[in-house]
């Protein structure tokens, strides 16, 4: 591979990388909001 | 309208089906061919340039108005569009927002059932010792129903199958069904992709051609050639990308977020979606199919042959090469990810039905379910059966690609400038746990109506083969009084034929343009049929006022 081929990807693939995993990281970081919210798993966690 | 009780069981489950909605096949198969074919790696500069700009305005465009629309009891976006104007038109858009899904989930299911049939033929081993000519007659023969009507016809019985599966997931709900499907395919898809681009990038020179290097075809790919981005074509098939890879102008988006709470997050749930599928498409699709063809058949011969069917009629072949075992794994790795990223999307594309019919004729969700495994059974019948005559291409161009940037088009004027940005801005940021960046209001009321806008009039309009000096042939050819020159692919050409004339029969025989037209009076069949039962829809609902 040609250096800014190599350059390019290694770039643009890690920017992708990094930001999913900031994403998702903060979705599961995110505080639990009181109910009743949107989804059914928790509901009876929270009674 | 009746109650419908739908919810989503988490909000991570929530996030993978709204990704596994964006990733499909075209990640793994468009994203690669279509930087191939565009300027190697300067094509992500268009393309990173058109996800800030309308696939991330888009996103949230989206997901806040099946939000708000959810607020008012409505899961479909005829109804969603209705809400947020007095104008009564506007729910007509919104038919957009079903049709599309029926057109797309009718060939879609189809390809899906593919992908089924090769993941069990890779893991019998059919594809062990096949040439590549052998494998892609294989194919040809498996979806040549037409002149095999006499013989087992697998392709049809997979289909049927596979629709079944779609509607009984469908019939289980969101929480019981998509949702379960979702948590179960995605990382699935991940892990078989991440193998996938292991083997791929690992493979280095084969010694089959001069240049038969895995490394060869990633450089291909990401060596950036800056002259191309002065080329319009180059931007279009960036922006077009965008619209497909995550699957915006659908309907499918507003029907999932209509079900999350006013007061629930929609903004960080977007981008984590939307990320997650360009990692899919950017890192993985990426990585997999341009490495391995080029490492085995050569730089030239990827160049001429990259395209959509490679995944069926070259693949197998490609993957034999690494050795029984490696081969076989290879194999039901690469399809079935291909089956879990079709069935999440096909998935997706039913639920705006389900959340139309259930909500406004109260219909249950098994009866809903049946209906549009009905629906979608006789639309996808003239892909199946007419599948070399042309047809198949053109559910997808009206289905799959026009009705998309127009509704796409339609709803951001909706949202930006008959809702008001002010009250847009608060629907997205409302309950958001991430700092949405201000920018993105001018750039929701101006940047991305124009750029759809920008999009839509170059494909109505696209000249030959839509270059910068194409554009130019064809202004002088006007002016010159020698008429506008059409590309084949122009929306204004494939609507009325104007480069070949209407031909429906030549020696007797029906021509492929019969069969195309045949299916295009489907296709407006179903439009009308949908206007007809928002409009039933609409009454019961004035009735019921």
């Amino acid at each position: 591979m040609t250096t800014s081929a190599l350059i390019t990807m290694v770039l643009v693939q890690g920017t992708v990388i990094f930001v999913t995993a900031y994403f998702f990281r903060k979705v599961l970081k995110a505080p639990i909001r009181q109910e009743p919210d949107s989804y059914s798993e928790n509901d009876e966690l929270e009674r | 309208m009746s109650e419908v009780k739908e919810s989503w069981g988490s909000r991570i489950g929530l996030i993978l089906a709204m990704a596994g909605n964006a990733v499909g096949l075209g990640n793994f198969l468009r994203f690669p061919v279509q930087a191939v074919q565009n300027g190697g790696g300067t094509f992500i500069i268009p393309y990173l340039i058109s996800f800030l700009l309308m696939g991330i305005p888009l996103l949230w465009v989206e997901w806040a108005m099946g939000r708000y629309g959810g607020k008012y009891g409505d899961h479909s976006t005829p109804f969603i569009l209705d809400n947020m104007t007095k104008k009564r038109m506007w729910k007509y858009f919104g038919v957009f927002g079903i049709f599309t899904n029926l057109g797309v989930m009718a060939y879609y299911t189809y390809i899906e059932s593919w992908t089924l049939t090769y993941t069990i033929k890779s893991l019998k081993g059919d594809f062990i010792g096949m040439p590549v000519d052998q494998v892609g007659s294989t194919f040809d023969q498996y979806v040549d129903l037409a002149s095999n009507i006499n013989t087992p016809v697998w392709a049809f019985i997979a289909f049927v199958f596979t629709l079944a599966l779609n509607i009984y997931i469908l019939s289980k709900g969101l929480s019981g069904g998509i949702e379960k499907v979702a948590k179960i395919a995605m990382p699935l898809l991940i892990g078989f992709g991440a193998f996938l681009a292991v083997i791929a990038i690992t493979l280095g020179d084969t010694g089959r051609c001069i240049d038969c290097n895995s490394l060869v075809g990633l450089n291909f790919l990401w060596e950036p050639q800056f002259d191309s981005l002065a080329n319009p074509k180059v931007w279009l098939a960036a922006a077009g990308q965008i619209f497909f890879t995550l699957s915006v102008g659908m309907g499918t988006i507003h029907c999932y977020a209509s079900y999350v709470k006013p007061k629930d997050d929609i903004a960080l749930n977007a981008m984590s979606a939307g990320w997650m599928n360009g990692f899919v498409e950017i890192v993985l699709g990426a990585s997999v199919v341009i490495p391995i063809a080029v490492g085995y058949l050569g730089l030239d011969w990827v160049k001429e042959n990259a395209g959509f069917m490679m995944a069926f009629k070259t693949m197998p072949f490609l993957f034999d090469q690494y050795g029984s075992v490696i081969g076989v794994l290879g194999g039901v790795a690469w399809f079935g990810l291909l089956f879990f990223a079709g069935i999440t999307s096909s998935l997706a594309m039913g639920t705006p039905w389900m959340g139309f019919v259930e909500h406004e004729f109260g219909w249950s969700r098994k009866k809903s379910a049946i209906i549009l495994g009905v629906v979608i059974f006789v639309l996808a019948l003239p892909t199946i059966f007419f599948f070399g005559k042309g047809v198949f291409d053109e559910f997808d161009y009206w289905t799959g690609t026009v009705s998309l940037v127009v509704f796409a088009l339609a709803e951001v004027v909706l949202f930006g400038w008959v809702f008001g940005m002010d009250k847009g801005w608060k629907e997205i940021t409302s309950g958001a746990d991430m700092k949405v960046p201000a920018i993105y209001r001018p750039i929701i009321k101006y940047v991305t109506p124009l750029f759809i806008l920008i999009i839509f009039i170059s494909s109505l309009i696209k000249p030959l083969n839509g270059e910068l000096s194409d554009w130019a042939t064809a202004f002088n050819s006007l002016m010159a009084g020698d008429g506008w020159l059409w590309a084949n692919d122009s929306i204004i050409n494939q609507m009325f034929h104007l480069n070949t004339g209407i031909i429906w029969i030549e020696d007797g025989v029906f021509t492929n343009m019969f069969y195309i037209d045949l299916s295009r009076f489907l296709l407006i069949l179903t439009f009308v049929g949908l206007m007809a039962m928002v409009a039933i829809a609409s009454r019961r609902r004035r009735m019921k006022a």
